[in-house]
Order: structure tokens, then sequence, then C-alpha cells
């Protein structure tokens, strides 16, 4: 009987120990091998740049074995990240502010992306001016009537504060977070936005020219499509940089190797494909 | 010739002994190393979410006063008031009691004291399974389910309200409810229940006159307990409050309680922002703290 307790006792012990020694195991394996073929970089940041760090990824896959791991947690996060050293490279799609700058962190526009004022597919408003973008969203105006659509209500649907897309759209749109009408709906995430805008007749919201599709209908603004042409000839206003961000001196050789790759013409290829606009 | 035998034999039973006292000490540690582990988990969280939101008032000057009052929540301006949040959180919860409560009392009436053996062995498993559904998945069914439905139904300009908030956290809140109470409806004695069909009261008026007073405690404990899962729960509500900045005056306003606030924002914040979002935290935890201080108070009450 005792001898039974015991093994089981011991059973116990060893099962304990084990799991704790994996946990040790493991955490050594995983940091950062600075060089050598399997070498890991982690990056985190804008769900708006995700996307095309996935994709990018997937393709710089085939053709090297480092493991890029792609965290999208939004841009503010994933600058904190790369200060940190809790990731090697950060998304942002966003300019960094000047305290971010301040902390040492080099950036690098991997591409642009232009930003789409969406609404239901129903909507008969197509065509606003940057001047009526900025009312609805700040609540002068609330009746799809006043901008020749139906009579019914505006639902606005923001992104949450500190998100990039938000940011960037606040910022060239010309109005403040404290602005943002009060009821407006927040939903965390350009998808988020998308499902909630293609659900809601009265919804109007902004997202990522990469999530483009037909759920939702787009927006021209003064008359000018949203498309990567026109942002290029800069025509289209909503537009901002992609970034990639790193700490001074704390790139790997595989990180550097991963953004070559990006802004080589196979990467804005890529780019291009994913609805991105390229860099040159 | 028959005392060193003794001896031998003393030795044993010593070793045996020995060996089973340290077993048993051994056991008793290994116990005790586990109890404190979940103790120091909790001294640990309180403390760290503590320290993070006690942060900005003490070092940078905020006002509590202004944080709890405050109708503003504009980070990027720096301004934080989470009133509208503590208003959504309080509705939301009183909401899904006002829902949640009466169903979840008659079901379990129904379960134990009406249903026959067969019945409730159908329904009781389907009631436990609904409280291990992963609460996001009602969250998923809220916004695919219930938004579209009281968006089309009541013509709503938007779904996403404090209605739905409601009537998901109703719907989450009723597996807790339901096995609590039936637990303690069952404990009530049979003598009470004998006692008054003999004076010729009908059953149902057993029931409502003689049970369920016997078993209120038990079933306040199960109204508390239900209680503080509504406020607690998150990811369901993210997905059909709206998050809206506003205090609200109707049920189809939507709303932001303070557990959204702080899963919809934790990710983008950093600096004071982010200590805020542990502050909003601290007011949560109060509100759990006093929920426990209530429940002891019922189950002391119920002891007596």
């Amino acid at each position: 009987m005792i001898s039974f307790k015991k093994i089981k006792m011991g059973l116990l012990m060893l099962s304990i120990l084990a799991v704790l020694s994996a946990c040790t195991s493991n955490t050594n394996n995983d940091t950062k091998t600075s060089d050598g073929s399997n070498a890991t970089v982690s990056i985190s940041g804008s769900t708006s740049v995700g996307p095309l760090g996935e994709k990018l990824a997937a393709k710089y896959a085939e053709e090297d074995n480092t493991k890029i791991e792609i965290n999208q947690i939004g841009s503010s996060a994933g600058i904190t990240n790369a200060i940190s050293g809790v990731s090697e490279i950060g998304m942002s799609s966003r300019d960094l502010k000047e305290e971010e700058k301040a902390a040492g962190l080099k950036e690098v526009v991997i591409a642009y992306d232009g930003i789409v004022v969406v609404a239901h597919p129903s909507n008969k408003v197509k065509d606003l001016t940057m001047e009526q973008i900025k009312q609805i969203f700040t609540g002068e105006v609330t009746n799809w009537n006043e901008l020749g659509g139906a009579d019914m209500e505006i639902v606005v649907v923001s992104r949450e504060d500190g998100s990039g897309s938000r940011d960037a759209f606040q910022e060239i749109v010309g109005y403040s977070s404290g602005e943002l009408i009060r009821n407006a709906i927040i939903a965390s995430g350009n998808g988020n936005i998308k499902t909630t805008v293609a659900n809601n007749k009265h919804a109007v919201g902004f997202i990522s020219f990469e999530y483009i599709d037909e759920s939702i209908s787009t927006m021209d603004i003064n008359g000018v499509k949203a498309s990567p042409e026109n942002v290029l000839l800069e025509k289209y206003r909503l537009s901002r940089p992609f970034l990639f961000v790193y700490k001074e001196g704390k790139l790997t050789d595989a990180g550097q190797r991963f953004i070559d790759f990006i802004l080589s013409e196979d990467g804005q290829l890529i780019a291009a494909e994913a609805g991105a606009i390229p860099v040159k | 010739m028959s005392i060193p035998t003794n001896n031998k034999q003393v030795v044993v039973i010593d070793k045996a002994n020995k060996r089973k006292y340290m077993l048993e000490k051994m056991s008793s540690r290994i116990f005790l190393i586990c109890a404190l582990l979940s103790v120091l988990t909790l001294v640990l969280i309180i403390g760290f979410v503590f320290y993070k939101g006690a942060h900005p008032f003490v070092a940078e000057g905020y006002s509590f006063i202004d944080f709890i009052f405050g109708k503003d929540w504009v980070p990027s301006e720096d301004k934080f008031g989470i009133f509208p949040m503590i208003v959504a959180s309080i509705f939301a919860t009183i909401g899904a009691l006002i829902i949640g409560v009466p169903i979840g009392l008659f079901t379990s009436i129904f379960l134990a004291e009406i249903a026959s053996k067969r019945v409730a062995k159908i329904i009781s498993p389907a009631i436990q399974l609904l409280a291990g559904i992963p609460s996001v998945l009602y969250g998923v069914f809220g916004l695919a389910i219930i938004v579209p439905f009281l968006q089309n139904t009541f013509g709503l300009v938007k779904g996403q309200s404090l209605l739905a908030v409601i009537l998901v956290l109703a719907i989450m809140m009723l597996p807790t409810i339901v096995t609590v109470a039936e637990t303690a409806i069952r404990a009530v004695p049979q003598t009470y229940r004998e006692g008054s069909l003999a004076l010729g009261v009908s059953h149902i008026g057993t029931i409502f006159k003689v049970i369920v007073p016997a078993a209120k405690s038990g079933i306040m404990t199960a109204i508390v307990l239900g209680l503080g899962r509504a406020i607690g729960e998150t990811m369901a509500v993210i997905l059909v409050a709206g998050n809206s900045l506003i205090v609200p005056t109707s049920l189809t306003d939507s709303v932001r309680p303070l557990t959204t606030n702080i899963a919809l924002e934790m990710g983008y914040a950093f600096g004071t922002h982010q200590d805020m979002l542990f502050a909003t935290g601290i007011v949560l935890f109060s509100f759990i703290l006093i929920l426990n201080f209530v429940l002891a108070k019922i189950s002391a009450k119920g002891g007596n």
C-alpha cells in the first residue's frame, strides 16, 4: 500500500518536474538565434499592415527558411513592443510620434495605403467632400438625406482610440478624438468595421484599401475614386504610409533580409497585389 | 529469546511509521504549497492592478473623483472619465437580472419540484452545457442573431445596444442561477412539503409559500453569483455593445461597460492611458469585492 502511494507520489513529482523543465527548455530554444537558417523574426503591430505582412511572409517563406511571426495587435502596441524589444520589428499604419522617435526607433516605409470611407451597398450616396466626411464623424450631419441619400439616420462606426487607422483618418480629415460623435459605434479592427457596416444600412465607417470587397460600397472623395493609382497621383488624399519600425542597432540579419525582400521588386509586387500601394 | 524478536518488530514498525509520517508531512506540505499558490496569485493580481491603477492618481495628480464622475473618455486628449461605463455596467447587470432571475428561478423550481425525473434528466445537462460554452461564442451568437433581430424587429438604426447586452448577459447567467438555486430548493427538507400539503395547500402554493422562502438564502446566493458573472463578462459583451462613450438613456443606446473598455483599448494603450485602464480594473474589482461581501453576508445568514 505504502509503496503504491510512493509510486504515485513519485510519478506526480516527475510530471511536475517534466512540466517545469519543458517550460524552461522551450523558452531557451525559442529565443532568437541571430543568424543561421532557423532564425525567427518577430513582428507585431497594426491590423492594417498585418494582412500585407502575412502575405509577404508567406511568399518569403518559399525562398528562405527564416521564421516570420506576425502578431496583429495595433500600431501603438507594435511600436511599444519594438521599443521594449518584445518584438524585433513593429508595424505601424501611422507616422511615429516625437516621443517614439526619441526612443531610438528607425522607420522604413514598406508601402502606402489608402483609407476609404465605406457604407452599406444599398446606400445611394457614393461621393462625399472632405468637409462632409468631417461633418458626419463629428455629428454635425446626422441624416443621409442631407448628403443626397435616403431619409435615414447616420450610424457612425469608428475604430478605438489609439488605432493607427483612426489616428491617420482623423489627422487627414481634420477632427480630433474628442470631436468624434459620442454615440459612434466603436469596433476593434478593420474586419469588425466592415462586418458592422455591411450589416447595417445606416452605417458609415472607414477601412484600409486591403479590406475592400463587395459587402460594402466605397465613397469617392470630391469625385476622385479611392484607388491606388489616384493615391500615387496624389489626387486621393486619404492615404498614409505603412511603416516597419525597429530599434536602431537591434535589427538582426534575418530581419534586415526580410525588409530588403519587401523593398525588392518581388516584394513590392506582392504589396500591390494585396491592395497596398508600392513605394516605387 | 523473545526480547530480541520483539525489538526487531519494534524497529520494523518504527521504520514503517517513520516512512508513513514522512509521507504524511510531505503531502501536507504539497497541499499547503498548492493552497498558497492561489493566494499568492490573488495577491499578485490585486497588487499589480492597484499599483498600476493608482499610479496616475498618486504620482501624476489626476483626480480620482473626476475619473469616477467624468463623462469624457478621450485618452488621446488626456481626458479619462469612466462615468458612462459605470452606468452602462450597472444598467446592463440590472437589466440582465430582471430577465434572467425569473427565468432562472422558474427553471430551477421546475427541475427540482415539478419535472419528472425523465424530463429533468434532459434539461439539467442541457443547462450545464450552456455554462460550458465559451463566452466569445455567446458574443458571436449575439452579433449574428440578436443584433440583426433587434435591428429588424424594432426598426432600430443599430442593433448594438444596451438591450442586446442585457439579452446576452441574461442567457449567460442562466446556468449559474439555475444550478445553484436548484440545489438550494432540493435541500429543503421533505417534511416541509409534506406538512404544507397535509394542510391542504396546493402544490404551487407550497412551492411559493413554503419551499422558496425556505431556500431563500440559497436562491439569493444564486442571484449574486449570476450577477458576478454578468458584471465581469467581457468577450460576449464587446461584440454586441457597440462600445459608444455615452451615458445610456434608453435601451437602444449603444454602451461601453467597464470590462469592454479595458479589453478594447488595452492593446493600443501605453503610458497614462494604460494605467487608467488598470484604474478601470480597480473600479470593476471593487464591484466584485462588494458582491463577494454581500455573498458572504447571505451565506452567514443562511448558516444561522
